[in-house]
């Protein structure tokens, strides 16, 4: 990985021509391994977690772009990957048509202002020993862009704007519910006013009730700055709520991608169809009356992940051409262009897919 | 009988900042065979409720009565309920991975389980017991995983062998204490889709606890909302979810993001849970209610019989026949005020059918809320919302008025924090 990384000037980046001006962020074949080291005094490199290997997508301004997938399926080391916290084993990513993969910290630094991140434990990601205003206003500490009392007055806005009472702002996250502290967080990601924002699965540790205030003023917030957002979630259904677009991984690799009715109506991977039915509506008789595709065993080992179609153990409609060659992203038959799939038997409007038995990942 | 008959039971813990009132005073019950969902958000003491069953809340101060196949469970001496915990009722915790013993194989701990009450059994027996409970909750090749350490399963497997402990000695109840929150979407179905099945096939009773109404929209018979230590409403599932009469449990409907509306804003409930020491006066819902009226504030509401009579089919009783609140001395302040009850009605669709602003006793009272909004406020058509509308129009006066439009004003902002 030394060798991509250089210290540039920021206006020596290659520009990539094919960019037009309404994409924010374009991610090309990015590839993220890491490596697997043997119990041995040398520590030897025996194997890669495939975390994620050869993602492409694009966000645009504006818009949301939804990821979801199963637990390990590599949401969350992409969204890293993204925003530079972690460095990308292959593949590019595009800011505003600038390579950023890979900078080195001072060249990096423009860009963090640019792309934050919301987490998704409320609790663990403040630091409990400091006052709220201070956590708030690291952001502008660490780009030095305003102090003293300046600084306050900027955070006592900011804390306002997400609905939280600029008076606390002596006070310690301890002092706050779960849904006042994932605001505080909204505060800080927002302090510099980024074009992105990254949400790692910012409700899911919230109540529905609270839930709903947040999903509101992430929505109240996209329209007032222009924000790009995206949303990785395991909850099929505030995904759909909040996206535009919506990219479905598993096991480091993208199932499908399309616009979100696309996805959600007329889904052609048979993974989004067994997630989707698998998600719980809360509405007995569409559950009572929902074709159910339950999915015997587990997401298998991203260290070794089966040959051909990666789904192709658990895949109630797998055939022998699935176990051996790897189906492409393409735009299926009847679809639109934007909607992508990756899967060599793609689910036909009105199917039903027989419930997946008998296999066992392992 | 019931098999779990449980009645005005309280909860509460002394603590160096006050007494925490965990459950206060809830009744209900649960059918062989059959599921009741328990929801609520975190503190509305669900969790605590169905522990302290169990004698599981070390420090609290218990009352009321837990009859269970006969057996008062509240009181009980920790001998007996040892003969009960695990073998009568069982208990399936949310987090599979900190409830197994991360020393000790999978085997060892369900063989524990089976010879601790009954100590006939040798251990090879009791081991092939476990693999045959292994296998029967769907982990692939139990013969060789029931050897396995905990974290050599997956999150999903943990859950099933929690599960394949929990079945082991055949309970006749069976609580879940969210059971599949840690979950992935697609395990999550599987092991509802295992509950189901093994509800099925043993006429085993289920408490299902979970904050997730898709959860209990898939497999509960009965549903019981928890708000504040507090049942707000307790129905059949249906009703819960088609016919739901309390604020809350509307509010709840309403926050969750539906298919039918992506893109629109959702409507939350404002404000925060309160806190179990200072709880708000009357009804402990009031502050975050967007149908609070003055009585709200100072009279705590009992659970009652709701529901619509014209949908039932049955002639309403008038009024003054109802199951009345303890309230009944202050007639002025009751809904309906007799005079004005007429224009509430006339909002209705079926006002003749209810001139007296009926409450009504159900098929067997198998719908209750505990909400002073008039017991034929159930659903959510507009209808209702109108008659809502109206009986909260009527039930402020000015100074509550000034309240709501507080309320209304900041309808986002979770305000101060509660201390």
């Amino acid at each position: 990985m030394t060798g991509t990384r250089r210290e540039q000037p920021v206006d020596a980046f290659p520009t990539d021509a094919s960019l037009d001006e309404e994409v924010l962020v374009r991610v090309d074949g990015l590839v993220k391994y890491f490596p697997v080291r043997g119990g041995g005094l040398i520590r030897r490199h025996v194997a890669n977690v495939q975390a994620v290997d050869g993602v492409s997508l694009t966000i645009r301004r504006g818009q949301t772009l939804g990821l979801v997938g199963e637990t390990g399926c590599g949401k969350s080391t992409l969204a890293r990957c993204i925003a530079g916290l972690i460095p990308a084993t292959a593949g590019k990513v595009y800011f505003e048509g600038k390579d950023i993969t890979n900078l080195s910290r001072r060249a990096m630094q423009p860009f963090r202002r640019e792309i934050q991140m919301i987490f998704q434990d409320p609790y663990g990601s403040l630091n409990p020993r400091r006052r709220v205003g201070a956590i708030i206003g690291d952001p502008y500490a660490v780009h030095k862009t305003a102090a003293g009392a300046e600084r306050k007055k900027a955070v006592q806005e900011l804390m306002e704007r997400v609905g939280l009472n600029p008076e606390h702002f002596n006070r310690f996250p301890a002092e706050f519910s779960g849904g006042q502290r994932q605001r505080i967080g909204v505060a800080r990601a927002l302090a510099l006013r980024p074009k992105l924002i990254i949400c790692d699965e910012p409700v899911s540790a919230l109540d529905v009730s609270i839930q709903a205030q947040v999903l509101n003023l992430l929505a109240d917030l996209q329209a007032d700055f222009g924000l790009s957002y995206l949303f990785i979630a395991h909850d099929l259904e505030v995904v759909r709520h909040v996206s535009n677009a919506v990219t479905v991984m598993y096991l480091g690799r993208i199932a499908e991608s399309g616009p979100g009715d696309q996805i959600y109506e007329h889904s052609r991977h048979p993974y989004t169809s067994a997630l989707l039915s698998a998600a719980p509506a809360a509405d007995p008789d569409s559950a009572a009356a929902r074709q159910r595709i339950i999915l015997t065993g587990d997401v298998p080992s991203p260290i070794h992940p089966p040959a051909g179609c990666r789904f192709h153990p658990r895949c109630p409609k797998a055939q022998e051409l699935c176990g051996q060659t790897e189906p492409v992203l393409e735009t299926k038959a009847g679809d639109p262009s934007t909607h992508l799939t990756a899967c060599h038997y793609p689910v036909e409007a009105g199917e039903i897919l027989a419930r997946a038995g008998r296999r066992e990942s392992r | 009988m019931s098999l779990l008959e449980v009645t005005d039971l309280r909860v509460s813990f002394p603590t160096a900042d006050g007494l925490v009132q965990a459950v206060r005073g809830v009744s209900f019950s649960v059918e062989r065979g059959r599921t009741l969902g328990i929801v609520g958000e975190s503190g509305s003491g669900k969790t605590v409720l169905t522990q302290s069953l169990l004698g599981l809340t070390p420090g609290g101060q218990i009352s009321g009565q837990a009859v269970f196949d006969g057996v008062n469970l509240v009181g009980l001496p920790n001998s007996q309920m040892r003969q009960i915990r695990g073998k009568e009722i069982a208990v399936i915790f949310q987090d599979p991975l900190t409830s197994l013993h991360p020393l000790y194989t999978v085997g060892w701990q369900i063989n524990e389980m089976i010879r601790a009450h009954d100590k006939s059994v040798t251990k090879a027996q009791a081991t092939e017991r476990a693999i045959e409970l292994l296998g029967h909750v769907g982990i692939p090749r139990p013969r060789e995983r029931v050897h396995d350490y905990p974290h050599q399963f997956s999150g999903g497997m943990r859950q099933r062998a929690m599960i394949a402990m929990a079945i082991s000695l055949s309970p006749q109840l069976i609580i879940a204490d969210e059971p599949t929150t840690a979950l992935d979407a697609t395990v999550q179905a599987q092991i509802l889709d295992l509950l189901l099945r093994l509800q099925q096939d043993s006429d085993t009773a289920l408490l299902m606890i979970t904050h997730d109404l898709g959860v209990v929209a898939d497999i509960a018979d009965n549903v019981m909302v928890m708000y504040a230590g507090r049942a707000a409403e307790k129905a059949t599932k249906r009703d819960i979810f088609y016919q739901p009469h309390h604020p809350y449990t509307k509010g709840l409907l309403e926050s969750i993001p539906h298919s039918s509306a992506a893109g629109d804003r959702l409507i939350p409930i404002t404000g925060q849970p309160p806190s179990l020491i200072t709880l708000p006066s009357g009804c402990a819902f009031h502050p975050r209610c967007a149908y609070v009226m003055d009585r709200c504030l100072t009279e705590q509401p009992e659970l009652v019989a709701v529901g619509d009579p014209a949908t039932v089919g049955q002639s309403p009783m008038s009024y003054s026949d109802a199951p009345q609140p303890a309230s009944a001395e202050l007639p002025d302040q009751l809904w309906p005020v007799p005079a004005r009850s007429e224009e509430v009605t006339l909002a209705a669709p079926t006002a003749n059918s209810r001139t007296s602003g009926a409450a009504y006793a159900g098929p067997s009272g198998d719908h209750r809320s505990a909400c002073w909004l008039p017991p034929d406020a159930t659903g959510l058509s507009e209808q209702t919302e109108a008659l809502r509308v109206r009986t909260v129009e009527l039930g402020r006066t000015s100074s509550s008025a000034k309240i709501a439009e507080a309320i209304a004003a900041a309808p986002e902002s979770e305000g101060s924090v509660i201390a």
